[in-house]
């Protein structure tokens, strides 16, 4: 029985508790003289009667899927012959998961070796009697639940504390989720980090200028450990984010300004939801364009530009180089996405300047471009400094543009007509694939996502911190 | 000197307090300067407008022109005499019988008795490749449906191949410079296309293949529709446990909330997680429900997952937003009446924010449906050829299935890319002018 | 609305017309059937009305009763507010205000304005008072811009007390010295006439003080309109006086005679406190 179907028998166990407690009230309630005798509204003990059955069983599936897994494991483990166990816990892993392909009848178990035949077969019995014992157990609990919550419904038991108690402890935990998350994040990357701290020094992460992860395949033969060193990562993010941010910061802001300072409200209610359909593309659409439709356009007039540089002897010209996954041309795409982000931002810390500044400065005769340039901006800069950081925070996380049009190769360079990567491209690029979990390469891209996520984070408390700060001036 | 300068200002501004013409005179000399900055201004301001619009109108006509050839398949009508000898069967033989004969050779030579005049081995293999090369497979599914045809000739619409395709739609027949001509064939694939165009027999369709297949090597057999159900079943799973655990974040947030470090630091959480690059999510998915939990990859389950925890922090952010906007009057109303708490907040704050709610939900929808890197990272980037049937089934995405066409060098994939993503932008469309209804419709005033 | 105002907005709509000496020969400002609108909803209806040069005028009256917006028309700050609406004939020395041709900014370098709550920029003190000078070009070079802000600050009897911190915000200044600030910011470009809509009201009283009594020096060179809701300091700083009520201007005349012996009996029932 799959899953879906389980969580669906169970969701319709649950909806005849909530009859069965319904009808169980009314009956109790006749002969006492009808439902206003009750302590509480028939609905309450229909609810109550509800999550009595609905969450043991919940719980039971849930922790049954998440630990089965690491319960069957250990099982088999321990009918594996003698000499299995004694192997590293690498070669263990590599057994076992041979062993499972083996019971998934992927592999043979000739392969394998006929002592492992013992793994094999409990391993098989043991899967199926999970199979069948979960969605048996989860039943039983089910309706063990709706009992105890059926003994429960009675005229003096005020169900509706019940019922409120569990929506108080819930809402609590749904709530906790966020924490978790940010927990879950941190350990993840931190956890792999660690690890691959123990085999790459971390100076040399940081400080390294040189990034070719590849060759840590062979990281057991001599003296072939990859280089990890993430400077020319940085520099190629930076780039990317540093073209980006000089076409959406002017272009964003001034259509900001344009739009709340000069515009009709004809104009701005045409515009404005014009401009936000940039930001409802997905990523995936501006990496395409970028790779497809860009970056050739840049490299094609890129060639044009050299052969007539160097039919005019202008020598800088004619040695033009432009890599077809240019950092400009990425770099602009992402610049486009990002209008309107730091558009809507900009908009609305130059709402937040009180209008009596710049009353003021109309008072005084002041134009309304020597308004908005000398009064509201200045004004403003903290708030639209905060922007400008959260813009860059995205731009540095931003992952599909660069993984589409981006080059792969870490080039220490920051000439935009060439190719260069990112934190984000090279994240990427480690983990999509089969890999093994454990050598350098894999962990490498926990050790970036730790840098990333730590960057991203600093970004952002600052940004909202100065935005915070920010508001409180004119507030 | 600075006496003397000193003096000559103060007599200046003593003039200028005193001498009102004199000041309009000033006033009138730099008005002009002030007027050009005035209009520069102004026309940066027009200008970056006009950008933005540009852009977005480029991307759209550059997305649509090159993906609308997709919407159209070219097939070739051949008649088709399925010949009991060569095949081995009969009208009366079981599927057994059909699916064990050789329909490959059976095609095969149905072509090259067809074409009698081609006769190098080159030149055949330039034949076969001219349909897709799925032609053998269709033809036994013909047999397999109705076995009576067998002996009968029929008319086959046979599916062009992708480089016939792109050749027949962009080129053939079209007065192009040869360095403008797009096309893969061999002078003799030409030739052929030309003969069979005016015979008539060459026909373009509307290309129902996209959406009825899944994901194929062949450009011409792909399809989205694994992707489209892929992204339908990821997006339920989002929906089913995003939508009530944003709300009841935002519910205990904003109502139960005692204001102590914990609800600080929840609020910090969510307001960072909001912030945190998506791919950090797919990390996220790969250590913890991947290696820790031991969930399977590429299942809808898990990317629904992920995009939860993703869009959890935009749902919760605008469903306190449409909480904040209930006014304190209908709580202390429905409290005075000797509500309970939760009583109040159920039935009273929360249909009123119910439409808040729900368009923040559809924003954050939209947004998981375009997601794409954190999938990558858990794995849905696998090239699966079945439709999903359930949350466990190993599926891929919309973005994810675009992106993997990106890759493919054919350009008739590139022509299905800019089609998948008219698809997801179409989708993405609709649900925004949705929630932008919702909330017109269900817009209230306080 | 009670019976007794309900009464005085009969007396109001069915006895229109202006009573007192609204007219002057020679006056700065010269308004005629001024209308103004929000959208469709009149504010201030058919009013007509002289200031006189060098002379302060104050204009008073209950709240919304249309005193501001009367005010804002006379440098055409109205001009920000897109649904609003200005007819009449509003003359600066015999030139329309309201003319296409009119250059509405060095309208407002001739009509400055000082509003309620102190607004000084967010930039330093020597930067607020030069900021009209440095905009409209007025000084040639930095030691004359210095001496600008010095006399300007002089004039407001600020000078001594900012001397040595004109590079502090001026964010950092007490109300009083924010709303001189503010005055001495408007009188640097030396205006002709200067609008104040309430300037004290968001001031204590010694600051108010200090202010009327600047209003006063000020009055030598520069034609002054006031909106007060104060009634002593309309009778404090001011020569005429003007009642407003619900957009209609009921009375004007000489100070002492509206506040000793008030002709129509809205302006009457308005300063012996029945009404406001």
């Amino acid at each position: 029985m799959n899953l879906s179907t389980l969580l669906l028998i169970i969701l319709a166990g649950s909806a005849v508790a909530y009859f069965i407690g319904y009808t169980r009230s009314q009956q109790i309630a006749k002969p006492i003289g009808g439902v206003r005798h009750l302590a509480t509204l028939p609905t309450y003990y229909a609810s109550m009667m509800t999550l009595w059955a609905l969450i043991p069983a919940l719980l039971l599936v849930f922790f049954w899927s998440v630990l089965d897994g690491a319960i069957i494991d250990s099982l088999v483990k321990s009918s594996l012959p003698q000499e299995a166990k004694r192997l590293s816990e690498e070669n263990l892993g590599l057994i076992m998961s041979q062993v499972s392909n083996v019971a998934s009848g992927i592999g043979s178990i000739d392969v394998l070796g006929q002592e492992y035949a013992p793994a094999v077969e409990r391993l098989v019995s043991l899967t199926a009697i999970s199979q069948r014992a979960m969605p048996l157990l989860a039943f039983c609990v089910l309706v063990l639940g709706a009992l105890m919550g059926f003994r429960a419904v009675r005229a003096t038991n005020n169900a509706r504390y019940t019922v409120e108690k569990i929506f108080n402890v819930a809402i609590f935990v749904c709530s906790s989720i966020a924490i978790f998350t940010t927990f879950g994040i941190v350990f993840s990357v931190l956890f792999e980090s660690i690890h691959f701290f123990q085999k790459v020094p971390f100076f040399d992460f940081l400080l390294g200028t040189h990034w070719s992860p590849q060759i840590a395949i062979r990281a057991d033969q001599a003296g072939a450990s990859g280089s990890f060193g993430v400077i020319p990562l940085i520099v190629g993010t930076l780039l990317i984010s540093m073209i980006a941010l000089s076409i959406a910061v002017p272009v964003g802001l001034m259509s900001a300004i344009y739009l709340s300072e000069y515009a009709t409200s004809k104009t701005r209610s045409i515009v404005k939801p014009m401009l936000e359909i940039l930001a409802g593309v997905p990523t995936v659409v501006y990496g395409f364009f970028a790779a497809l439709t860009v970056a050739p356009a840049i490299r094609h007039y890129g060639d044009q530009l050299r052969v007539w540089g160097a039919d005019n002897d202008i020598t800088w010209l004619a040695n033009l180089a432009v890599s077809s996954e240019s950092a400009l041309a990425t770099g602009m795409v992402m610049g486009v996405m990002i209008i309107p982000f730091v558009s809507s931002l900009s908009d609305d810390v130059i709402n937040a300047v009180p209008q009596s500044l710049r009353d003021g400065s109309y008072a005084l005769g002041a134009t309304q471009s020597e308004t908005i340039k000398k009064v509201v901006f200045p004004a403003a800069l903290p708030g639209i400094v905060g922007g400008v950081l959260l813009a860059a925070s995205r731009a540095i996380g931003e992952t599909m543009i660069v993984v589409m049009a981006a080059g792969l190769a870490a080039n220490l360079t920051v000439n935009p007509l060439e190719a260069v990567t990112t934190v984000t491209v090279q994240i990427v690029t480690l983990l999509v694939g089969d890999q093994e979990f454990d050598s350098a390469k894999t962990l490498a891209a926990f050790a970036l996502g730790l840098f990333l996520f730590v960057i991203t984070l600093a970004l952002n408390v600052i940004a909202l911190k100065v935005v915070k700060k920010y508001r409180e001036q004119y507030d | 000197m600075t006496n003397s300068t000193n003096t000559e200002a103060s007599q200046a501004i003593t003039q200028l307090f005193e001498d009102r013409t004199l000041l309009a005179k000033k006033r009138a000399v730099a008005r002009k300067r002030r007027n050009r900055s005035e209009q520069r201004f102004r026309w940066a301001g027009r200008l970056s407008i006009a950008f933005g619009i540009a852009c977005v109108l480029f991307l759209f006509t550059d997305i649509i022109s090159k993906g609308i050839g997709a919407f159209t398949q070219t097939y070739v009508d051949v008649e088709i005499t399925f010949n009991q000898e060569t095949l081995g069967l009969s009208s009366q033989s079981t599927e057994q019988e059909i699916k064990a004969a050789s329909f490959s050779s059976f095609y095969k030579k149905a072509l090259r008795e067809k074409y009698p005049e081609i006769t190098g081995r080159k030149e055949k293999r330039e034949l076969y490749a001219m349909f897709t090369s799925d032609m053998p497979l269709i033809l036994r599914n013909m047999v397999v449906a109705d076995p009576s045809i067998m002996g009968s000739t029929q008319i086959i619409s046979m599916i062009a191949d992708d480089d016939f395709d792109t050749y027949y739609k962009h080129s053939y027949g079209r007065d192009l410079d040869e360095a403008d001509k797009i096309s893969r064939l061999s002078d003799m694939q030409e030739g052929l296309v030309d003969s069979l165009a005016k015979s008539g027999a060459v026909k373009t369709k509307f290309n129902t293949i996209l959406f009825t297949n899944s994901d194929s090597r062949e450009p011409e057999l792909a399809g989205i529709k694994g992707a489209v159900v892929g992204s339908i079943l990821t997006l339920l799973v989002t929906l089913a446990l995003s939508f009530p655990i944003a709300v009841a974040t935002a519910i205990y947030l904003e109502e139960f909330a005692p204001t102590n470090r914990i609800t600080d630091f929840i609020e910090v959480n969510i307001n960072n997680l909001a912030a945190v690059p998506s791919v950090i999510f797919g990390l996220l998915g790969l250590a913890i429900f991947i290696n820790f939990f031991g969930m399977p990859r590429s299942v809808p389950l898990l990317g629904g997952f992920v995009l939860t925890l993703m869009t959890l922090p935009t749902i919760i952010i605008s469903s306190r937003a449409a909480i904040k906007a209930v006014p304190p009057s209908i709580r202390e109303a429905a409290l005075g009446m000797g509500a309970s708490k939760v009583q109040t907040v159920i039935h009273h704050v929360l249909p009123l924010a119910m439409p808040g709610m729900l368009t923040g939900t559809i924003i954050g929808m939209s947004q998981a449906l375009g997601e794409t890197a954190p999938l990558l990272m858990i794995g849905m980037v696998a090239f699966i050829v079945d439709v999903p049937t359930g949350i466990t089934d190993s599926a891929t995405v919309l973005p994810v299935q675009i992106f993997l066409w990106s890759d493919s060098p054919e350009r008739a994939f590139v022509e299905k890319t800019s089609a998948a993503i008219m698809v997801l932008l179409t989708f993405l469309i609709c649900m925004n002018s949705f929630a932008v209804w919702l909330r017109k419709r269900l817009e209230r005033r306080w | 609305m009670n019976k007794a105002q309900q009464s005085m907005a009969e007396i109001v709509k069915e006895t229109y017309q202006t009573v007192g000496l609204p007219l002057l020969d020679d006056p700065k400002i010269r308004v005629r059937n001024a209308n103004v609108f929000y959208a469709d909803k009149q504010a201030i209806f058919d009013v007509n009305l002289d200031i006189g040069k060098n002379q302060v005028i104050s204009m008073i009256g209950p709240s919304g009763c249309g005193k501001s917006t009367f005010l804002r028309c006379l440098n055409r700050m109205n001009d920000t507010i897109d649904i609003c609406r200005v007819e009449g004939d509003l003359l600066l020395e015999d030139e329309d205000m309201y003319d296409k041709k009119i250059d509405v900014v060095e309208l407002r370098a001739r009509v400055g304005m000082v509003f309620q709550k102190p607004n000084p920029f967010p930039k330093s003190i020597y930067e607020n008072v030069a900021y009209g000078a440095r905009i409209h070009g007025l000084t040639d070079n930095k030691v004359q811009l210095d001496e600008l802000v010095e006399t300007s600050l002089i004039r407001c009897g600020l000078w001594k007390e900012v001397k040595d911190r004109l590079n502090e915000p001026a964010t950092g200044l007490s109300g009083g010295q924010q709303q001189r600030l503010c005055i001495a910011r408007a009188i640097a470009v030396n205006p002709e006439v200067i609008l104040m809509d309430e300037p004290c009201s968001a001031l204590d009283p010694i600051a108010t003080a200090t202010v009327e009594e600047l209003i006063h020096e000020l009055s030598e060179n520069f034609t002054i309109c006031i909106v007060t809701h104060s009634m002593q300091q309309a009778a404090r700083v001011s020569q005429r006086t003007a009642y407003f009520h619900l957009g209609k201007l009921i009375e004007v005349n000489d100070t002492s005679q509206v506040f000793t012996n008030p002709e129509h009996q809205l302006t009457e029932a308005y300063i012996t406190g029945r009404i406001g």
